[in-house]
């Protein structure tokens, strides 16, 4: 077994990620910590190792959207509604290393902004072709890729009014528990993205660019699919040469 | 409002894509069963260990608390930890007798208590050759958390290793290194340790940044 405490992560930097209390939006405000968090000052193995999914067994639909809740409904013979896309991007990290195998999951709202949840009561119908959860191993390269619809924006009570923009869940990996990464991929362009809450949790408008899918032409398939490219980067592995240092 | 230990990212590194919140939602894309989907061929769940695992079969139950006293119902918990001889198990394979992770959820459905089904952890041995008490790393996940909080779960028959545990020591607080120290109650067939995590206010649990 590799021995994972000689790893070293960039440190997290906790003012460009979202606050724990951000009243903005609402729900944090009772779930956020008061305390200070405790600073682990030599991390050792139980936050410098992960698990490794490479032998977890898929099916051949796991990453695509479009059949893999057909599939499981034979009487059913039909495809989603909505814009047919491909989500893609590679998993790097801060130093532009790619991540290979590493476990990416994502889960999404149908077209009508409704999602398959036992807690979703949304009038927006539901779409019986459509499931809405998604999972892959990043390649060699890094890359991932999942083929869906594009969700649709759906309103939630927060504010009066408020609306999330349209939006995939992505959950992360990595090499470690520390590397460990849930966002949500927006749509560029989405004029919903600048009037949510959740977006706003970020102080930072940059860090909003990383959350970005970008429309890409050159990967989009001629009469049948628009493509969005969206990177994940992970906290970088700190080369450590002295290995029996410390 | 910028805090005095942000780190400013050298001009060559990238930054870390930003944490957005998993949401109500979550079980959907990690907790299959609970949302009312389908299982897949293999889901990570949460059960660790198998009967034929070595070491002392155990069950971890607690559940989610806010600030406001009331229980969070829709957090999604991950759980990583060593197998009864303090090594990882970083290979995840179902078809072994132990897996180091897992995940869990607290729901309407199971009155807001998660359970894990595991086998009680060895010591692990940090960089510095000193020995860790044994200990289950938690990351909690819900609608209204930012980004994922971690803890970590100790065993309070442990109390000689829990004395002696740098990462225990490290909470300048002996009060609130308590929030970190599972009770053992009775359970069925193998002992259960109980570990309430209470996100904010009076008994606020220990939550570790690394
Ligand atoms: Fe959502």
């Amino acid at each position: 077994m590799p021995r994972n405490d000689n790893k070293r992560f960039v440190e997290r930097d906790r003012n460009w990620h979202p606050p724990a209390y951000a009243p903005g939006y609402k729900t944090t405000v009772a779930r956020s910590p008061s305390q200070a968090y405790v600073s682990m000052q030599a991390p050792s193995v139980s936050e410098l190792g992960g698990p490794d999914f490479t032998r977890l067994r898929m099916g051949p639909h796991d990453n695509d959207l479009l059949l893999n809740f057909r599939a499981d409904n034979e009487a059913q013979s039909g495809l989603p509604i909505g814009e047919r896309v491909i989500v893609f991007g590679r998993v790097i990290d801060q130093f532009g290393k790619p991540v290979p195998n590493t476990l990416v999951e994502m889960w999404q709202a149908n077209a009508g902004g409704r999602y398959r949840h036992k807690k979703d009561g949304y009038l927006a119908p539901l779409d019986p072709n459509f499931g809405g959860v998604g999972r892959c191993l990043s390649d060699d390269e890094g890359w991932y890729r999942f083929r869906t619809v594009k969700p649709g924006p759906y309103p939630w009570p927060n504010d009066i009014n408020s609306w999330r923009p349209a939006h995939i869940h992505v959950s992360v990996m990595g090499p470690s528990i520390s590397t460990r990464l849930i966002t949500q991929m927006y749509f560029e362009g989405d004029p919903l993205i600048p009037l949510c809450p959740i977006v706003h949790t970020l102080r930072d408008p940059e860090a909003v660019e990383t959350m970005t899918g970008r429309l890409d032409m050159a990967r989009s398939r001629s009469m049948d699919c628009l493509a969005y490219r969206f990177d994940l980067v992970i906290r970088g592995e700190v080369q450590t040469y002295f290995e029996n240092q410390g | 409002m910028q805090q005095p230990n942000s780190q400013p990212c050298a001009a060559t590194m990238l930054r870390e894509t930003a944490s957005q919140t998993a949401g109500p939602y979550v079980h959907i894309g990690l907790a299959l069963d609970i949302a009312g989907l389908p299982p897949r061929e293999e889901e990570i769940w949460n059960r660790l260990a198998s009967p034929e695992a070595d070491g002392e079969a155990i069950e971890l139950v607690g559940r989610v608390i806010d600030g406001n006293g009331d229980l969070v119902r829709d957090a999604l918990l991950e759980a990583w930890q060593a197998d009864a001889h303090g090594n990882y198990q970083c290979e995840f394979d179902l078809q072994a007798p132990f897996n180091s992770f897992g995940r869990t959820a607290t729901t309407v459905e199971n009155d807001g208590e998660w359970c894990f089904h595991t086998i009680k952890p060895g010591q692990v041995a940090r960089r510095d050759g000193r020995l860790m008490a044994p200990h289950v790393t938690l990351a909690v996940f819900a609608r209204g958390i930012n980004i994922q909080l971690h803890t970590r779960l100790y065993f309070e028959d442990e109390a000689e290793a829990n004395a002696a545990c740098p990462v225990l020591n490290a909470v300048e607080s002996p009060t609130r290194r308590q929030t970190l120290i599972a009770t053992r109650e009775e359970g069925e067939g193998k002992p259960r340790y109980r570990f309430d995590i209470r996100l904010q206010g009076e008994g606020e649990t220990v939550f570790f940044d690394f």
